[in-house]
């Protein structure tokens, strides 16, 4: 089984952000890290490599060119190797055009199945997943809480309001991760160190076949008009009691704001 | 790991320290005291110690991978270990978890060559573990940090056999291992080891008792110094054991109930007629007192690192606590006199981690003597950390006092870097020891 998992860093939420004069947040001055969801999806990706006994695990991440460095982490959970797309093009690139390029680069990839995160910490926006897959013209199963290869096909539990839904589409398909799937491992220190030796492609725009003037950041069809802070959350009540106790703290709660 | 065995295998070399150093009471000091006559000592040692510390030493600067793996510490430590710490000191409890934890994550596997499944690491990698992993918990630090202490002797003294039989349990944490020198009459004084080993065929029979071991009780291999020649001088009539227990005739004493590093069991072993075969032993018989201080070249540093961890866990909580606790209408990050608190901590806490990193360095690359790096930085740390951890107190003024926050035990934690592996008295006679037999 041949997997890509798509991937991006993101400003280390942690920090202050630091965001540049077009207002988008400034991706060389914030600290990067992996995605979070991101980071199930490569959970999944390796489980299900290990439970196959075979395979391979591959990163596909636009990104900054000083990205390797926050990719070497995901490298270390287990994953086999990894695929940069970087061009100073990309700029300023939307949710549109992101997906254009994961898609065109996927085209160059030989894979089986295709794992993508839920949504990027940064962005939120939760589309390029489905974006690559309309491209790419692979079968799209979202909010997957689990996913069962069989053969050529692959059965996904997917999470529906009421309980959830049995997908089943051919492979290759694109599936996007839930954090249902499972918490993604600690990287091992004999991990962190063999990912360093571990092959990390850095592709151009016209390495996968794009033009720069075309799918540019240039071409963006979003731009940022404003940006505000949201207002000071006020002072949050935790109640640490054992559950009896607490049920009957949070419907006082409630009850006396006339939530209930 | 870079173990300089080789540079250290002049050990029949070596003669027993003059009259005036057998008389002296500090046991640690002693192979000290032998570099004021560099013909006792190998060629390695003679270089050394015509060497001021005060040349510009090794640089150290960490590598990419030391800092990915130093983070990768932080991050474990942050999310695992730290959550435990308080429960852990609470309960005076060993954490298993955290044990098995270190051994799936490759920790305890640093110090070991690769191809008995270690990792390699060299020491200044294995103190950054340290340092992180005691930054949250000291008790979870001293689990890799004794783990190393006691596998030096193997690693530095162990035959290709002994090394192939012992290291693939280490490094994959499958087994723990414990050191045991000291005995309730020999402490600072470790020339007084009474423990006998008597030989008998192929086998030594082992009598005797060891006192204050740490991870005595949970190890599955213990390192023994025992008396082979009651004959011998002092500090020649040692020998060195490795002993896979349980065993008959092995028992644990009494367990010890202590201010700090509650959750580390530190152990009484009674050897009551135990034998060991004779390819258990370490080394030649009577190099068991220098293989003991040329451990604590290499382990001191990692107890440095415990005491810079703890710093500066302290120190974090304290400069947190300094902008969210409000007095007089302001954080109390705002007066001077608490700006002054944590700008001396900080600089202690710094000032401490630069000389182990370059002491670390400097024992990796043989510059200078490394019984006085190691004592050096041991000293530095130890009361780097104990005057953060009180003044971390300070900071949180009578919260700090109470076990709700983590200071007041990170300050009773912060207090056995002053006491073991030497005390910190026995590291200021290694340091003036060693400079003035440079002279010589």
């Amino acid at each position: 089984m041949r997997i890509v998992v798509l991937v991006k860093p993101v400003p280390d939420t942690t920090g202050q952000e630091h965001l540049g004069p077009d207002l988008r947040v400034d991706r060389v001055a914030n600290p990067a890290v992996l995605n979070a969801n991101d980071e199930y999806a490569i959970e999944a990706a390796l489980k299900l490599r290990e439970a196959a006994g075979e395979g391979t695990v591959t990163l596909l991440a636009m990104a900054p060119a000083h990205a390797p460095e926050t990719l070497r982490k995901a490298l270390a959970m287990g994953v086999d190797g990894g695929v940069l797309v970087t061009d100073p093009a990309l700029e300023g690139a939307d949710t549109l055009t992101t997906a254009r390029v994961l898609a065109a680069a996927l085209a160059r990839l030989e894979y089986d199945l295709v794992l993508a995160g839920a949504d990027t910490s940064d962005g939120g926006a939760g589309i390029v997943g489905a974006g690559v897959a309309a491209l790419a013209g692979l079968p799209y199963l979202s909010a997957a809480a689990r996913i069962e290869p069989n053969g050529g096909r692959v059965r996904v539990r997917r999470i529906s309001p009421t309980g959830y839904d049995l997908l089943e589409a051919p492979l290759p398909a694109l599936i996007v991760a839930t954090q249902v799937l499972g918490e993604p491992r600690y990287p091992s220190l004999r991990g962190i160190m063999a990912a360093r030796a571990k092959q990390l492609d850095v592709w151009s725009l016209a390495d996968v076949g794009l033009d720069p003037a075309a799918v540019g950041g240039a071409q963006s069809t979003t731009r940022v008009t404003a940006t505000r802070q949201p207002a000071a959350r006020e002072a949050t009540r935790v109640i640490r009691e054992s559950a009896a106790v607490a049920a009957v703290q949070v419907v006082d709660f409630l009850a006396a704001r006339r939530l209930i | 790991m870079r173990v300089h065995s080789t540079a250290h295998t002049g050990t029949p070399g070596r003669r027993a320290p003059s009259n005036a150093v057998v008389d002296a009471p500090v046991a640690e000091a002693t192979l000290t005291d032998a570099t004021s006559n560099p013909a006792m000592l190998g060629s390695r040692h003679v270089t050394a110690s015509n060497q001021p510390a005060a040349n510009p030493p090794a640089a150290y600067r960490l590598t990419d991978e030391q800092r990915a793996l130093r983070d990768a510490v932080r991050s474990l430590a942050r999310d695992r270990v730290a959550p435990r710490a308080a429960e852990i000191d609470r309960s005076a409890t060993f954490p298993t978890d955290l044990r098995a934890l270190l051994a799936t994550q490759d920790i305890l596997a640093l110090p070991f060559p690769t191809v008995y499944g270690g990792l390699d690491a060299d020491l200044l990698t294995i103190c950054l573990a340290i340092e992180e992993l005691s930054a949250a918990c000291a008790t979870t630090g001293l689990i890799l940090a004794v783990h190393e202490l006691a596998s030096l002797p193997i690693l530095q003294s162990g035959s290709e056999a002994q090394q192939a039989r012992w290291l693939p349990d280490l490094a994959a944490g499958r087994r723990l291992i414990a050191f045991a020198l000291t005995e309730a009459g020999a402490g600072s004084d470790a020339g007084a080891v009474a423990m006998r080993a008597s030989r008998d065929g192929d086998e030594y029979v082992l009598d005797g008792a060891k006192r204050f071991i740490s991870h005595g009780s949970v190890a599955d291999l213990i390192v023994v110094f025992a008396v082979t020649d009651p004959a011998a001088e002092r500090y020649r009539n040692l020998s060195c054991f490795v002993v896979e227990v349980p065993t008959p005739g092995f028992s644990i004493g009494r367990l010890e109930h202590k201010m700090g590093l509650r959750g580390s069991p530190t152990a009484e072993l009674l050897f009551d007629g135990v034998r060991v075969p004779a390819d258990a032993r370490l080394g030649a018989e009577g190099e068991g007192f220098a293989i003991a201080m040329r451990t604590f070249e290499r382990s001191r540093p990692g107890i440095a690192a415990q005491a810079v961890g703890i710093a500066q866990g302290a120190l974090d909580v304290a400069t947190r606590y300094a902008t969210e606790r409000i007095q007089f209408g302001r954080p109390i990050g705002d007066q001077q006199l608490v700006q002054a608190l944590l700008a001396d901590m900080e600089a202690a806490t710094a000032s401490a981690r630069a000389l182990l990193y370059t002491a670390c360095a400097a024992i990796e690359t043989g510059e200078g003597d490394p019984a006085r790096w190691a004592a050096l930085c041991k000293l530095v740390a130890g009361d780097a950390a104990m005057r953060v951890t009180t003044d971390a107190v300070q900071v949180l003024g009578g919260y700090g006092y109470l076990e709700d926050f983590p200071v007041e035990r990170m300050m009773r934690d912060a207090k056995i870097t002053q006491l073991y592996e030497g005390t910190q008295q026995i590291q200021r006679l290694v340091i003036a020891r060693s400079m003035l037999a440079a002279q010589g």
